[in-house]
């Protein structure tokens, strides 16, 4: 059987903000009656791309056509208009309205002026029987579940004779009953002959329910693939994008310690990370691996107390400790560099000198201030250690490089002489020269003692760090990989993209 | 006995506790005082209380429409004012016939009003403070007018004023409550019967949400702003009629009895929910709560504040505790 024509093609499709290029030659196609998967990282342009479509934002460059028709849509108004509805993470919908009112608010069928409640209730009804849903329409929206919720929003989406409907992260709130639900619901449409464009971090789910998927990485087309026909593993290689064969294998190795410093026994938080246990040995490097918005940040934040735990307990150095606030972590000598040093941590305008002190003297407590010949001991050795360039402690941070502040970070943390050091995505954004002095540092930190949690999106580094490893997928601590020969960034990729199961 | 209460609570929805609570209020608080009072459990009482309270309820639906969007409107009492000084002013000192006055009042304060409304939406600035703002323009403006009290004698104004509209049994009203009536019925139309009605309580439930379903968010706000103001000019209109004067002390803070009437009346602050029958009831509350210390006599007529203060308090209180149940 011939595939369809696509109802649906964009083609060539550029896209600037700012400074950075979001998409860049993207095409993408939705056939009639098919679950079309897109896929790539945070940031690899899946936003951007549903934006320009449905008219939030223009395009610079390329074309898109609908039904055949070239199309430019200037607001989410007009695309609903013209057939494409988009259901969106959060349900956006107003849970102080009837059931009725969410589906049709905005084009209320009205006789003579007025609105004609009965037969509003009615078509409502209609329409949720269409999903397989039996609701009292009148009821308030708020009296139903998240899931519920989500399939109004689904009905709300498809009243407007909709051709292709675009569902962003539908199932981030959904519990598995719900997700199944949901994905009936899904068919249904399918069957119809409505093009479902669907977005998901959740590999599981992709696979269940699409048919083809586009791969986007950097704003950059990988390709079009049949999902039957490409397997978890390349996916996840072409989302990250390394070739399997050219990951060259560099190596921490796998290491016995003796004390442990900190231990987590089922941690967690719901919605952030389910709970995990993980165990961290003085002058251990543990490296966490996972694709973005695995749940990496997140259980760097819960170590650090940033978030409060919902379950679970934590001991350093075996006495079980509470670490409400990120003060009473650093009591216990724990530190935490976040990965965007440009809104957490470094204050642009004051010296380099300034902003090393500064945790040093919070914990000392503004009454006792830092004296100036130990401020300019300190920070004087920490510029030669870290190779901070320039070399001038009085030089304000926003006139250095990305690197030389990253590293201005890490002398503020490592002042304080933390036990265990948290390193959330370090080298992300600098040159390579200051990469590999940021990973030698970690490794003479190590050896000379200290505890390191490394988190990197490049598997290579981890490798070349770790001791250990730590695999994360779906928001899940789903493996435990000592750092031996038999580890390779293959492995990894294997481990993440299976969620564990194979080893 | 509670089997008997959950049966009620399944079968009433949340949404209309909150105006039956008021609703029941009104009613203990009238067989109360028909028991200690003599001469107050009539009819009469209560359209009295209307009659005294017409301009209040016609500015408090203009509150209403505010309310719901999650907005709140501050400068209804000093628009009252200023338009009872623009009619008194303009038919005493150019002689102006009171059929170019009051629509000419109207236009000015729905005018206000869309300003208002305008900037809130346009600048994305609090409603608190631009119609703080609007509250000290149309106040400052009365003064600019004339610093004293301008009796109105107007032969079409003292007629109004003093024209009873019988209805049965020898009880009567004032045409302004047949006004304020009229107001009422057309505001709870638009409500619940058209588009804009229903893109208010969307706008007041989530305002991001209302955006991305598409509806005329911006045209709504500044539409209940508008609205606020031409009820508020109304109103004006109405107390003139009651005062037979234009005055610039006239209606200090009114606002605040309107949103006292129309938060008592059950509407959330927060906006999104709420009815204008509950407004009429809160109106009819805090007339009440007059009329009864008038019947006890001995009771000073501040005390009237100090019940209206209480009551607020109460009914906060309820709104937090139905809204923290509902989540």
């Amino acid at each position: 059987m011939p595939p369809p024509a696509p109802i649906l093609r964009m083609s060539g499709i550029g896209k600037q903000f700012p400074g950075v290029k979001a998409l860049d030659g993207v095409d993408l196609r939705l056939l009639p009656g098919e679950v079309h998967a897109l896929m790539g990282e945070n940031g690899a342009g899946k936003s951007t791309l549903i934006k320009v479509l449905t008219g939030v934002h223009p395009i610079d460059a390329g074309t898109i056509e609908l039904d055949g028709r070239a199309v430019a849509f200037t607001s989410p108004l007009e695309a609903q208009q013209a057939g494409i509805s988009t259901v969106y993470q959060e349900v956006n919908l107003c849970t102080n309205l009837s059931v009725a009112e969410n589906i049709f608010v905005g084009r209320e069928p009205r006789r003579r002026g007025r609105i004609d409640w009965p037969r509003m209730r009615a078509r409502a009804v209609e329409l949720l029987a269409r999903l397989d849903l039996r609701l009292d329409v009148s009821a308030p929206l708020s009296a139903y579940s998240l899931a519920v919720q989500q399939m109004v929003a689904i009905a709300r989406a498809i009243d407007i004779d909709a051709k292709v409907l675009i569902l962003d992260e539908p199932t981030s709130s959904l519990d598995a009953g719900e997700v199944e639900q949901l994905f009936q619901v899904m068919r249904n449409l399918k069957e119809e002959g409505i093009a479902i464009l669907f977005v998901s971090h959740f590999l599981d789910q992709v696979y269940e329910i699409s048919d083809r998927m586009t791969i986007l990485r950097n704003g950059r087309l990988v390709g079009e693939y049949l999902t039957r026909e490409l397997p978890q593993v390349e996916l996840v290689a072409k989302m990250i994008g390394q070739e399997l064969a050219a990951l060259e294998k560099l190596h921490g190795e796998a290491k016995e310690f003796g004390s442990p410093l900190v231990e987590a026994r089922g941690l967690g938080r719901a919605g952030a990370i389910e709970p995990f246990s993980l165990t961290i040995h003085e002058g251990e490097v543990v490296g966490l691996a996972g694709l973005l918005g695995s749940g990496r940040t997140e259980i760097a934040r819960l170590l650090f107390g940033a978030d409060h735990a919902g379950t679970g307990e934590v001991a350093v150095g075996g006495t079980p400790v509470s670490l409400r606030t990120p003060r009473a972590a650093m009591n216990h000598k724990i530190a935490f560099c976040s990965e965007n040093r440009k809104s957490d941590g470094l204050i642009p305008d004051l010296t380099v000198r300034e902003n090393i002190v500064l945790a040093l003297q919070a914990t000392r407590g503004w009454t006792r201030p830092v004296p100036r010949e130990q401020q300019d001991e300190l920070v004087g050795r920490y510029v030669a250690a870290l190779k901070i360039n320039p070399a001038d402690p009085e030089r304000l941070v926003r006139d250095l490089s990305g690197g030389n502040q990253q590293k201005v970070v890490l002398a503020r943390w490592l002042i304080l002489e933390p036990r265990l050091l948290i390193l959330d995505e370090p080298t992300r954004g600098i040159d390579v020269g200051a990469k590999t002095e940021i990973q030698r540092l970690v490794t003479q930190l190590s050896d000379g003692g200290m505890a390191v949690l490394f988190i990197s999106a490049e598997l290579e580094e981890v490798l070349r760090l770790s001791h250990k490893v730590e695999v994360l997928r779906d928001r899940r601590l789903v493996a435990e990989l000592p750092n031996d020969d038999d580890l390779t960034s293959d492995v990894l990729m294997e481990t993440i993209a299976s969620g564990g199961r194979a080893s | 006995m509670t089997t008997a209460a959950l049966d009620l609570s399944r079968r009433i929805p949340a949404k209309y506790v909150p105006v039956l609570v008021t609703g029941c209020l009104f009613v203990a608080m009238f067989v109360v005082g028909g028991i200690r009072y003599e001469g107050f459990a009539s009819g009469q009482v209560i359209l009295n209380v209307f009659v005294d309270n017409a301009f209040l309820l016609v500015v408090a639906v203009g509150m209403t429409f505010v309310i719901l969007t999650g907005g709140i409107d501050l400068s209804v009492g000093s628009v009252v004012a200023l338009s009872t000084m623009i009619s008194a002013s303009l038919m005493k000192g150019p002689g102006w016939p009171p059929y170019l006055v009051i629509p000419l009042v109207l236009v000015i304060g729905s005018v206000l009003g869309m300003v208002m409304g305008y900037i809130i939406h346009a600048f994305d600035i609090q409603p608190f403070i631009v119609t703080l703002a609007g509250m000290f323009l149309a106040r400052g403006l009365c003064y600019t007018i004339g610093t004293d009290s301008i009796p109105i004698e107007d032969a079409t104004f003292t007629a109004f004023a003093q024209t009873k509209v019988n209805l049965f049994a020898g009880m009567w009203v004032s045409p302004s409550v047949v006004i304020a009536a009229v107001v009422v019925l057309v505001a709870a139309y638009v409500l619940h019967y058209t588009r804009l009605g229903r893109a208010v309580y969307a706008t007041g439930g989530s305002e991001q949400s209302a955006l991305l379903m598409g509806l005329p968010v911006a045209r709504t706000k500044i539409t209940v702003y508008t609205v606020s103001g031409f009820c508020s000019a109304l109103g004006g209109v109405l107390l003139s009629f009651y005062m037979l004067s234009g005055y610039g002390l006239h209606a200090v803070g009114m606002e605040l009895d309107a949103i006292a009437a129309v938060v008592i009346g059950g509407t959330l602050l927060t906006g999104g929910s709420g009815f204008l029958l509950g407004t009429v009831l809160g109106v009819l509350v805090l007339g009440l709560i007059q009329t009864v210390i008038s019947f006890e006599g001995t009771l000073s007529s501040w005390w009237t504040k100090i019940f209206i203060g209480l009551l607020l308090f109460v009914f906060i209180l309820l709104q937090r505790l139905f809204s923290a149940r509902r989540t």
